[in-house]
C-alpha cells in the first residue's frame, strides 16, 4: 500500500505538502505512548495516533516511521507540521477514530508491525 | 511544463496541495534570475530576416531581442520569420516584422510568474528587466526547464556529497584510535526541541555510511534518554556520543536530582513522570527498557542529590562499520545481538 491509496482508505487530508505519495507502506503501528512505539514498532509503518505535538514527529523520525495518521480529526499546530516537512514525512488527518481506522487498514490487508512485548523485557 | 495549468480554476484544498511535487515546490522557491539567459543573441532593426534566420540556425534559437542603438525596442521570433518566409519576403528589415508589444518580467520574479505569462501571453520568452528597467537577460520555457532540472539534481547532490564527506571522516586521519564526538546541552523542560539532538545524531551516523537498521536503534535508544534529560533532571543535562569505527559509546549525565532506588527504576512501567509529561505521550516507565532492549551494554549510575550518568553502547559488526574504508582490526568485541550475552547492567 502507497500513501496515496492510504489517504483514500483512511479519508485523510494531508498536512505536508511535497510529501512523497508513492512512498510504500509496509505495516501499521496504533498508540498514543511514544514509549510504546518506539518499544514495538517496526520500520516503514504507518503510525495511528491520538497525539500530535512534535515528539510524535520525533519518534517518527527515530522510528522510521512512514507516515503519520492523526485520528478523530485531530488538527496538528504549526510546529508539528514544519517538522514533518523538515524530516519528509507525510502527515495525515482522518475524521475516524483509532478502532475504525485498524479495522479499515488490517481490511484492506495491511500487516501489523507492532512487535508484541517480550514475556519478561528486562530479567534475561 | 505542462503541469502548470493542473490546478488552474481550482481552490488548492489541503488534499489537493498534498500533491504539489518538489518541481511544483521549485517554479515557487527559483527566482527568474536564476534560470534566464544573462546575455542572449541579439538582433537589430535594420537587419534583414535573412540575416536573423542565420543567428537562429547557428546559435540554435528560435527567438532574440531586437535592438536600435542599444535601446531594447522589440522581439523577434521564428514565428514572425515563417511569415516572412511565407510572403518571401526575407530581405525586408526585421523591424517590419518584430513584435513591439514587450512582455517583460522583473528578475526578481519567481520563475511560477513566468509560467503564468508564457500560458497567458502564448509567447514563447520574455523580456527580463531589472530594478532601473533595464534589460537584463530573456527568459523561455526551455530556461526554466533546464533550471529546475538543475535544482533538482542539485537538492539530490547536497546530500550525497555529505554522505560521502562524511563516510569518509576516518579514512583519512591515521591515528592508532580515531574517535569523533558529538556533544549536546539539552535543557530541562524543552519539550519543543526534544529529541533534536537525537535527530542530529542519527542522521550523522546515516552520513557517516552507519546502516539504517544500526541507526535506528541508536537513535531511539539516544532519544529515550535525551527526553529522560528533558523530563527528569534539575538543570537539563548533556548527551555525548563517541563514535568510533567498531562502537558507537552513548551517555547522557546530568546533576540532579539523582535516582532513590535504580532497580526500581529499570522496572517497566515505572514512573514518577507528571501528568503534563504523560500527555506528550512520555513518562510510561518504558525508556530505560526501551534503551536496554536498543543496545549491547547499558550502565547506569546515580547517586541522590548529585546526579545520574546513564552510558550505553552498541558494537558494530564488520558490516556496520561506521566510515568506509576503515581497517577492520579494531573489531574487540563484536557480538550477535540475537545471543543477548551483553545485556547486562553495572548499577
Amino acid at each position: 500500500m502507497n500513501i496515496e491509496e492510504l489517504i483514500t482508505i483512511v479519508d485523510g487530508t494531508l498536512h505536508t505538502p511535497g510529501a512523497d505519495l508513492s512512498r510504500e507502506v509496509k505495516g501499521g503501528c496504533g498508540a498514543d505512548l511514544m514509549s510504546d512505539v518506539l518499544a514495538s514498532i517496526q520500520p516503514e509503518a504507518v503510525l495511528l495516533t491520538g497525539l500530535c505535538n512534535p515528539q510524535v514527529i520525533r519518534t517518527a523520525q527515530m522510528a522510521d516511521v512512514a507516515a503519520v495518521v492523526f485520528v478523530r480529526g485531530k488538527q496538528p499546530p504549526k510546529e508539528t507540521i514544519d517538522l514533518a516537512i523538515e524530516e519528509r514525512i507525510p502527515l495525515i488527518t482522518s475524521p475516524f477514530g483509532m478502532f475504525e481506522l485498524c479495522g479499515r487498514l488490517r481490511q484492506r490487508g495491511l500487516p501489523s508491525l507492532e512487535m508484541p512485548v517480550d514475556k519478561d523485557p528486562c530479567c534475561d | 511544463m505542462t503541469d502548470q495549468t493542473r490546478f488552474k480554476g481550482q481552490i488548492i484544498s489541503d488534499q489537493l496541495a498534498g500533491a504539489i511535487t518538489r518541481t511544483e515546490e521549485l517554479a515557487y522557491e527559483l527566482k527568474v534570475s536564476e534560470v534566464m539567459t544573462r546575455e542572449p543573441f541579439t538582433t537589430s532593426t535594420l537587419m534583414t530576416m535573412e540575416e536573423a534566420l542565420d543567428i537562429f540556425n547557428k546559435n540554435r534559437i528560435s527567438g532574440a531581442p531586437v535592438l536600435e542603438n542599444g535601446a531594447l525596442v522589440g522581439v523577434i521570433s521564428i514565428e514572425d520569420l515563417i511569415r516572412a518566409l511565407r510572403k518571401n519576403d526575407l530581405s525586408a528589415p526585421v523591424q517590419n516584422y518584430m513584435t513591439t508589444n514587450l512582455v517583460t518580467i522583473r528578475d526578481t520574479d519567481t520563475v511560477i510568474e513566468a509560467l503564468k505569462l508564457f500560458v497567458n501571453t502564448k509567447l514563447g520568452r520574455l523580456i527580463v528587466i531589472d530594478s532601473e528597467n533595464q534589460m537584463a537577460g530573456i527568459i523561455t520555457k526551455g530556461d526554466v526547464t533546464r533550471g529546475i532540472l538543475k535544482a533538482l539534481d542539485q537538492d539530490y547532490q547536497e546530500e550525497e556529497v555529505r554522505i560521502y564527506r562524511a563516510s569518509h571522516l576516518f579514512e583519512d586521519i591515521s591515528s592508532d584510535r580515531s574517535t569523533l564526538v558529538l556533544r549536546y546541552n539539552i535543557k530541562v523542560g524543552d519539550f519543543t526541541h526534544g529529541g533534536s539532538a537525537s535527530s542530529n545524531i542519527k542522521r550523522a551516523l546515516l552520513r557517516m555510511g552507519a546502516n539504517p537498521q544500526l541507526a535506528r536503534r541508536c537513535g531511539i535508544a539516544v532519544y529515550e534518554a535525551e527526553m529522560n534529560l528533558i523530563i527528569h533532571t534539575t538543570n537539563g543535562g548533556v548527551l555525548r556520543v563517541e563514535i568510533e569505527p567498531h562502537q558507537i559509546t552513548m551517555q547522557a549525565t546530568d546533576e540532579g536530582p539523582g535516582i532513590e532506588d535504580i532497580d526500581l527504576a529499570m522496572k517497566p512501567g515505572y514512573s514518577t513522570a507528571t501528568q503534563e509529561v504523560r500527555e506528550l505521550g512520555f513518562g510510561a516507565g518504558m525508556g530505560l527498557v526501551n534503551i536496554k532492549r536498543c543496545v549491547d551494554w547499558m550502565q547506569l549510575e546515580s547517586t541522590p542529590g548529585i546526579g545520574s550518568k546513564l552510558r550505553f553502547k552498541i558494537f558494530l559488526k564488520e558490516e556496520d562499520t561506521v566510515g568506509e574504508g576503515y581497517p577492520s582490526s579494531a573489531k574487540e568485541s563484536t557480538k550477535d545481538e540475537s545471543s543477548g550475552s551483553h545485556r547486562s547492567f553495572g548499577a
